[in-house]
């Protein structure tokens, strides 16, 4: 007979306020095999687990259902609760009626009436729980770092300087990322090159750092502790253990106009390209679609000219596979694509440029050498409008409904630079708000409206027409003085919004991750997680979380860094028990459950059987490895003779519980 | 036909290639051909039937046969080879124990569409220029030929055999078929017309099991119908939901294994067109995932098992149920 004890948590006011839990309590204490029913202000707390223990001693509970927050939440610290009171943990259910129920709901009697259900369910479930024993599974001492840039470098050197070996899978040809591409940094205006290469040779160094560039995720398995992960080495032609970065090849390459990437496309690179002078690996990539003797079989040239013999026509797209403990995602972000904003003419006019390419354009290893000119007609602008906001804080489908928190400060920061470098240009900048929020960053602000005279004028702009004098007519409004302005403007630059990686998405899936709708990905917990994905072993570092400035950036990967650090020096983790186990006597062997188990836990063996007419067969049957499974249940809804169940979350268990709530 | 695969079996059986033949043997009626193992030249020389009325798929019964010493003959026809592969796909058959012999397929006569004219007393049936004569006990009856094809040959999916060791006769193509005409026409109901058109049918089911027990793709150690512990286990459905739902789970366990072998409906006693549930889910998984075929081969993943990136994503359910 089973002695089932029920605790109703009210949470504060977060579940009384909108669920009678003295009638929960009530009501459930008449379910059967229910012998004690309690409710508590904070069952969580120090004196509500006490509870908990004293009625399992004292009524010598077989099973507990708590009704409380998510078990996100809890279900550890009432597991923990159960196991020091001599219940096994496993036997504790519990109904969330706080999430799933009164944060969601207003009335009153159909929130109660909703909680009791959900407390019945977790009723009949536990009547069928079974004692159960957690495992231990090793941890392999090697991180992944996916992404280059500040970030991925960042927490790649911070696992490093632990001690333990950290790959780092870069997309593109070198580590360094969109901060490679900035000129200065807000709000000390010091070089983006002068402090991130400095990083990038430390990690390039480090004897626990591996970088593999221009390289790609092509798979994942495995679980926390144990992932096993294939790279796709991109071909790029050129050896990267010959290639001594020289650039004779790009010196020499006949084919010289091909857009350049780091420059934003304002200017041209050769077809066998380094990106930047400070690239690591410093080793020279060639892009097959302009490639002339990748496309037409005749040139040949920087074969000839390197005497490290690295050129190498015929390479090809190389696979790695590495075992790894902790995985680490960093991919960053982009700015979005400007072709829906006909307004801003950004197609039309190539004198309307991103806040990303006003970087490169002031840049000293930029197209103009530092100098900055207009790119139609390199001239110098007398005035320049920035328009602030383009396409974030946007309620329509065109942007992204989030502030990308950055334009605020680098609009400051070009607009202090330009007034700075060129006393003569006028500067002007439309803005829906202000935002600041930052060590030293109103002060930042403040400095460049005050002491360089930078128009700050709280508006949008309407449109931005191109005239045929070279001008650039601006039409905007002025909230404050409520006027409409013409600006005969030189320049437009528009801060656009950012939006992560579009590598981000196939990622995710990849790591059975979760994102948002806008394709960030979501942390285990919004305040108290930040830095964890709510799958296991996976952290989150820099703006693939979420839109971040540099500094955040660094502390976020840090965090991340400690956080895989942490799971790292563990020698095993304790697995979970919840796994799957196969009914020998009823599988087909048909293989369904093989094919879709994302861990690889499941094997066939050939077992004898002695059958009903006594005769013996052989028969294949799925066999899985309780250390590699993780629980995920695909098994048991793919086997077509329900061989397959899931520990803890039987299908019996699961069937109770619909029961009670459809009852 | 009948007297090349009687010759093919005892040489087969004569050469040691083999030591049993699974073919057909008749019933009390003539239309009643039932699947049948021989074991020796005399007993195929007596019994051995491939006829008109000869549609039985032999493939699960290949499941348990494969598994017995020596190798067995097997009469494929193309519709066959499909469940005979999907089956070798899920483990269920040794190859290695299987010769196969691919023989051309129908179009297959259905019994009860002639008797359905009025003619009763069968003894045989001959195809003259698609006029079939129709021996019976009160003398020679005709109807045309095609309006007494078994449903399941009418839109005949494939006439080529996707597994073999050798064939009698030359092999055929795959068939642009009408198979999905129906299907189509039920897309177009309303919810209630289709509700009303399944009721009307599934009302008819006795729970015979008939339909479970042809199956191919039907082929578990124990049934989750048979199953005690499965919570959904029983002989005879005892309100109307479970009439409807016995055949509904039966549809989602074969979905994505289901070789279109339209077993299910000629075996029906009641002639309830479960065939059609089957070929919704077909439809709806080339919709969804791209044009598949159970059977057609031993190697691909099946779309139900597989996940890739660009899958529709599950709402396309509910989406798709918005009338």
């Amino acid at each position: 007979m089973q002695r089932i004890g029920v605790f109703v948590c009210h949470c504060g006011t977060n579940i009384a306020a909108t669920i009678d839990v003295k009638a929960v309590a009530e009501t459930l204490s008449k379910e059967p095999g229910v012998i004690v029913s309690q409710d508590y202000q904070y069952m969580c707390s120090e004196s509500g687990q006490n509870l908990v223990k004293n009625a399992i001693k004292e009524h010598n509970l077989t099973g507990v259902v708590v009704c409380s927050c998510s078990p996100r939440m809890h279900e550890n610290t009432f597991r923990k609760a159960a196991a020091s009171a001599g219940l096994n943990p496993y036997l504790v259910e519990i109904a969330n009626i706080r999430e799933q129920c009164s944060w969601i709901h207003k009335d009153i009697a159909s929130a109660t009436e909703k909680a009791i259900i959900l407390g019945k369910a977790a009723v009949a479930k536990v009547h069928l729980n079974a004692p159960l024993t957690a495992g231990e599974s090793p941890v392999v001492k090697r991180a992944l770092v996916i992404g280059g840039g500040i970030a991925g470098i960042q927490t790649a050197l911070d696992i490093a300087e632990a001690g333990f070996d950290v790959d780092i899978v870069e997309k593109n040809p070198t580590i360094g990322g969109k901060m490679a591409q900035i000129d200065k940094t807000f709000p000390t205006l010091d070089c983006a090159a002068c402090i991130l290469t400095p990083k990038m040779v430390e990690a390039s160094q480090n004897e626990h750092i591996t970088i593999h560039s221009f390289s790609e995720i092509s798979d994942v398995k495995g679980f926390v502790g144990n992932f096993t992960v294939t790279i796709k080495k991109k071909a790029r032609f050129v050896d990267e253990t010959k290639c001594t970065g020289c650039g004779l090849c790009t010196e020499k390459c006949p084919m010289k106009k091909v857009p350049n990437e780091f420059n934003m496309g304002l200017d041209n690179r050769s077809a066998i390209y380094i990106p930047f002078a400070q690239a690591v690996p410093k080793v020279a990539t060639i892009d097959p679609n302009y490639c002339m003797m990748m496309k037409t079989g005749k040139c040949g040239i920087c074969s000839k000219v390197c005497s490290a013999g690295a050129i190498d026509y015929k390479q090809q797209d190389q696979y790695i596979e590495q075992k790894y403990g902790a995985i680490v995602v960093a991919t960053g972000f982009n700015p979005i694509n400007l072709d829906k904003y006909d307004e801003f003419a950004y197609n039309q006019c190539p004198d309307v440029v991103t806040s990303l390419e006003l970087e490169r354009l002031m840049n000293a290893a930029g197209p103009n050498g530092g100098t900055l000119l207009r790119p139609s007609d390199k001239t110098h602008p007398h005035k320049i409008v920035f328009v602030q906001c383009v396409g974030s804080r946007c309620d329509d489908s065109k942007g992204k409904p989030y502030c990308s928190k950055i334009c605020c400060m680098y609009t400051a920061k070009h607009a202090m630079l330009i007034r700075e470098k060129y006393p003569d240009t006028e500067v002007y900048v439309f803005y829906i708000d202000v935002r600041t929020p930052g060590k030293n960053f109103d002060e930042f602000y403040r400095r460049a409206v005050e002491q360089y005279n930078v128009h700050y004028i709280k508006g949008m702009v309407g449109k931005v027409t191109p005239r045929s004098d070279g001008k650039i007519d601006v039409q905007a409004s002025d909230l404050l003085a409520n006027e409409q302005l013409h600006i005969d403007a030189d320049m437009v630059v528009l801060a656009a919004a950012i939006e992560p990686d579009k590598t981000a998405r196939p990622l995710a899936t990849m790591l059975t991750t979760q994102m948002d709708t806008n394709d960030f990905f979501t942390e285990a917990h919004p305040k108290l997680r930040p830095v964890e994905s709510a799958t296991a072993g996976i952290f989150l570092s820099g703006a693939c979380q979420g839109p971040k400035d540099i500094p955040e950036t660094v502390a976020q990967a840090s965090a991340a860094a400690a956080k895989a650090i942490g799971l790292l020096v563990k020698n095993s983790i304790t697995c979970n028990p919840c796994v799957a186990h196969s009914n020998e006597l009823m599988c087909n062997g048909c293989s369904s459950c093989e094919k879709v188990c994302p861990y690889g836990a499941i094997t066939y063996i050939d077992k004898e059987f002695k059958m009903p007419d006594r005769t013996v067969a052989i028969r294949r049957v799925a066999s899985v490895n309780p250390a590699v499974c993780q629980g995920c249940g695909a098994c048991t809804v793919a086997c077509p003779s329900g061989a397959m169940d899931l520990n803890g979350f039987s299908n019996s268990q699961i069937i109770a519980e619909v029961d009670a709530i459809c009852k | 036909m009948q007297e090349a695969m009687i010759n093919k079996a005892k040489q087969l059986l004569s050469e040691g290639v083999v030591n049993r033949v699974i073919g057909w043997k008749r019933g009390e009626f003539a239309y009643d051909i039932t699947p049948a193992v021989f074991e020796n030249a005399e007993e195929i020389e007596k019994s051995f039937v491939y006829d008109d009325f000869t549609a039985a798929n032999v493939s699960k019964y290949l499941v348990k046969e494969s598994k017995k010493d020596g190798k067995i003959l097997a009469f494929l026809k193309p519709c066959d080879t499909y469940s005979f592969n999907q089956l070798i796909k899920e483990h269920r058959i040794i190859r290695e124990n299987v010769y196969i012999v691919g023989i051309p397929g129908g179009p297959k006569l259905d019994a009860e569409k002639i008797k359905a004219k009025g003619i009763t007393g069968i003894l045989g049936v001959k195809n003259e220029n698609y006029t079939l004569k129709i021996d019976t006990i009160y003398g020679e009856e005709t109807m045309p030929f095609y309006e007494a094809v078994l449903d399941k040959c009418a839109s005949c999916k494939s006439k080529k055999h996707v597994i073999y060791d050798e064939l009698i006769g030359e092999d055929g193509d795959t068939l642009d078929s009408n198979r999905f005409d129906m299907v189509e026409k039920l897309e177009n109901m309303t919810a209630q017309e289709r509700y009303d058109f399944w009721r009307s049918q599934l009302s008819k089911c006795i729970r015979c099991n008939a339909c479970r027990n042809v199956c191919p793709a039907c082929t578990c150690e124990k049934c989750v119908f048979d199953n005690p512990d499965s919570g959904i286990e029983n002989k005879a459905p005892s309100d109307s939901f479970e009439e409807n739902m016995f055949h509904i789970i039966r549809a989602f366990h074969v979905a994505g294994r289901c070789t279109d072998c339209g077993e299910c409906s000629r075996v029906c006693p009641q002639n309830i067109p479960l065939h059609l549930l089957n070929r919704k889910f077909i439809k709806d998984i080339n919709t969804f995932y791209g044009e598949f075929q159970a059977g057609e081969d031993i190697t691909s993943l099946a779309p139900l098992n597989e996940f890739k990136q660009n899958d529709c994503e599950a709402n396309i359910i509910h989406e798709r149920g918005v009338e």
